[in-house]
């Protein structure tokens, strides 16, 4: 086919200088190393501080929301996935929560379990890979491979589980799909135990590195009350003097019987946030030595339920599917046209890696559901460099931008 | 005769439902089951009208008029320490009574509550932007723009946020399908290329699962396939496939159909 001309003219300057009054308008992005995905930001500059920042997202949307509507409950799980795709299972869970919540759903204690380890070594590959990137930026190549190190460790663990590095679809509305496999413990435990060196090593490589300390302390103050009316959750908000955890304050699966401390600073600035990262993974990896030992425990009483028993939600076991007539008429029932929720509306919110991921899902008894909103902590946490980054100098963006921790899969979702 | 398809929701429906099918309800309980959500519930409707209230998964749904909503957010703000404004949006109820229902999602992180404020509007009217109050509802308001076209009165910056400016329509409305419209289809066409390239390029595919059996650039047949670049009329030999090497390869004779025998007896 011959070639078109198309129209796009070459834009070779990213820069506009046709202000009279000095003040200069740059195009961070939309495709920039360091915008940790499709962000533009429009600074307006004096010199090199920052005036006035207009963030413009959207790049990355593909309509979820519009997804959701016409497809049926199981069918969206998948679809999840490529939210926050960094920690893919805790966008499945978040959903499967929300489902359950509508239900009225009791997950078995072993699927509990479960789930808890799979939830928290998303957090702790999120924040590995945040850890990674954000130094890259800095300039700290050697961090970077470090923590990717360790981080493949962790694919690898959770490759054996669910089959998938990214996107993993591992957990199920009423459960999860599979028991872990023989050699999950065993890898994980190993894992563990080398765990807190590897942090003490980029501590050491990074918390006196006198490069680092220039471009975190001190900037990107968030002072509380902005935090709290910009929507900030997870480390953006205990960084700035909220020690407010979702794990903590509304309990779900397991974490109130699990002991774990909320790291908090009181700070508000990038430090305060790399510091509250590296804690939460020290408590990550302490949340997983227990439910390793929970795990054990379930094994030893008994409980092999993974899926919760809801004949008119959930399929029967594939025992009963294969074996019991009235188990198949169901599952293909469930397959073909979908569970059918009771009419009503749920707010769901979940402590995430990044923040506080919430599933708002009004259904109509439909096997679809009618609205389906999703909250993803990363949509404010880019909302609000429109406020964090006027007065600051552009070197500084770039750090802004790491320490936000922000993920345009689920931004623009 | 063809079915009826209505024009008003063209999202994806059941196609079946049994006909005695009654579907549950999700529990809603008295909001003085609650202590702490009926002190709430007695402050805000203290100062304005409630229309409906109850406690639905653990968390208190209130409904008030539309030109309240920003009175009753100071309140539960300044007053009752919902200090978040976690959530916004809008659900589409245009095919059942012409209106928008806006939600607002709170949370109180002292008492561990969250509060759900809803309203209705009709079609086409406008809402009280509650940005003076929680920056988060900048970009919240700017998306339900964008997402249902409801504006929202006081913004200061009401642009669409994630579909382009200049896009036309609004996605998340029941009327919109889920393959977009005629406007989606030749957008990226008419901005890249312009409209003359309308007949040379067509229009965008965005049916994922989208065959064109006339096209032997892009798609081949099973069992005719044809060299690339041939027109296709449609009454096309079937391909004979052959799986077998020219002389065979080890332990495995040329292959030929004709001479092979089937068995068509079950207890052979």
């Amino acid at each position: 086919m011959a070639q078109i001309k198309n129209r796009l003219t070459p834009f070779f300057e990213n820069i506009t200088f046709d202000r009279e009054d000095n003040e200069l308008v740059l195009n961070f992005g939309p495709q920039h190393p360091s915008a940790h995905g499709q962000l533009r930001l429009m600074l307006h500059l004096q010199q090199e501080q920052i005036v006035k920042a207009h963030p413009d997202v959207g790049y990355l949307h593909r309509g979820m929301e519009k997804m959701a509507e016409n497809m049926i409950y199981n069918e969206f799980m998948p679809t999840t996935d490529r939210m926050d795709y960094i920690a893919s299972s805790s966008n499945n869970y978040g959903f499967a929560l929300a489902v359950e919540r509508l239900i009225g759903l009791e997950v078995p204690r072993r699927a509990k379990v479960i789930r808890m380890m799979l939830l928290e070594i998303n957090r702790l590959m999120s924040h590995l890979f945040w850890l990674a990137t954000t130094a890259l930026d800095i300039g700290a190549m050697t961090v970077f491979l470090y923590a990717f190190r360790e981080r493949e460790y962790l694919m690898d663990i959770i490759e054996g589980y669910c089959g998938a590095r990214l996107t993993h679809a591992a957990i199920r509305i009423g459960g999860v799909p599979l028991d872990i496999q023989d050699d999950f413990l065993h890898q994980l435990r190993s894992f563990l135990n080398k765990l807190p060196q590897n942090i003490k090593d980029y501590e050491d490589l990074l918390d006196s590195n006198r490069i680092w300390l220039m471009r975190m302390e001190e900037v990107g103050t968030v002072s509380t009350e902005m935090a709290l009316s910009w929507g900030c959750t997870g480390p953006m908000l205990r960084a700035s003097g909220v020690a407010w955890d979702l794990r903590k304050e509304e309990p779900y699966e397991l974490y109130d019987e699990v002991e774990f401390n909320v790291p908090w600073s009181d700070k508000g600035d990038n430090f305060a946030r790399y510091r509250i990262y590296m804690e939460e993974m020290r408590e990550s990896a302490k949340i997983l030595y227990q439910t390793i030992e929970m795990y054990e425990r379930c094994v030893k009483d008994g409980q092999t339920d993974l899926m919760a028993h809801a004949p008119k939600y959930i399929s029967a076991p594939k025992l009963d599917i294969m074996t019991q007539n009235y188990s198949l008429m169901q599952h293909f029932v469930l397959v073909t046209q979908g569970m059918r929720p009771p009419v009503g509306e749920v707010y769901v919110a979940t402590e995430s890696p990044k923040g506080e991921l919430g599933f708002f899902i009004n259904s109509q008894g439909g096997p679809y559901p009618y609205r389906l909103k999703l909250r993803a902590p990363s949509f404010w946490h880019t909302g609000i460099l429109t406020d964090l980054l006027p007065g600051h100098y552009i070197p500084d963006v770039v750090s802004i931008i790491g320490t936000t921790n922000i993920v345009f899969g689920e931004v623009d979702r | 005769m063809r079915a009826y398809t209505p024009k008003d929701n063209v999202q994806a429906k059941a196609y079946y439902t049994d006909r005695f099918y009654v579907s549950p309800q999700v529990p809603r309980h008295d909001v003085s089951s609650d202590e702490v959500f009926a002190a709430d519930l007695e402050t805000i409707s203290s100062k304005f009208t409630v229309n409906e209230s109850y406690i639905e998964v653990g968390q208190m749904v209130v409904y008030i008029n539309a030109s309240d909503i920003y009175g009753v957010l100071e309140l539960v703000r300044d007053e009752l320490s919902y200090t978040q404004l976690t959530e916004m949006s809008a659900i589409d109820w245009l095919a059942k009574d012409n209106t928008f229902e806006i939600f607002y999602q709170m949370l109180s992180m002292t008492k561990r509550k969250r509060i759900r404020i809803k309203y209705s509007i009709q079609n086409g009217q406008a809402v009280d932007s509650v940005n003076k109050l929680f920056r988060s509802a900048d970009w919240s308001e700017r998306e339900m723009f964008d997402m249902f076209g409801i504006e929202a009165n006081n913004h200061p910056f009401m642009k669409r946020i994630l579909m382009p400016y200049d896009w036309q329509g609004h996605p998340l409305l029941k009327t919109y399908p889920l393959q977009g419209d005629e406007f989606a289809a030749w957008y990226e066409v008419d901005k890249i290329y312009g409209k003359e390239a309308r007949d040379i390029i067509g229009p965008e595919i965005r049916d994922t699962a989208n065959i064109d059996r006339y096209d032997s650039e892009r798609f081949a047949r099973l069992g005719f396939e044809q060299p690339k670049g041939t027109k296709i009329t449609g009454d096309e030999e079937p391909t004979v496939q052959t799986y077998q090497e020219d002389g065979g390869v080890f332990l495995i004779t040329k292959f030929d159909k004709d001479a092979s025998k089937i068995v068509d007896d079950p207890q052979r």
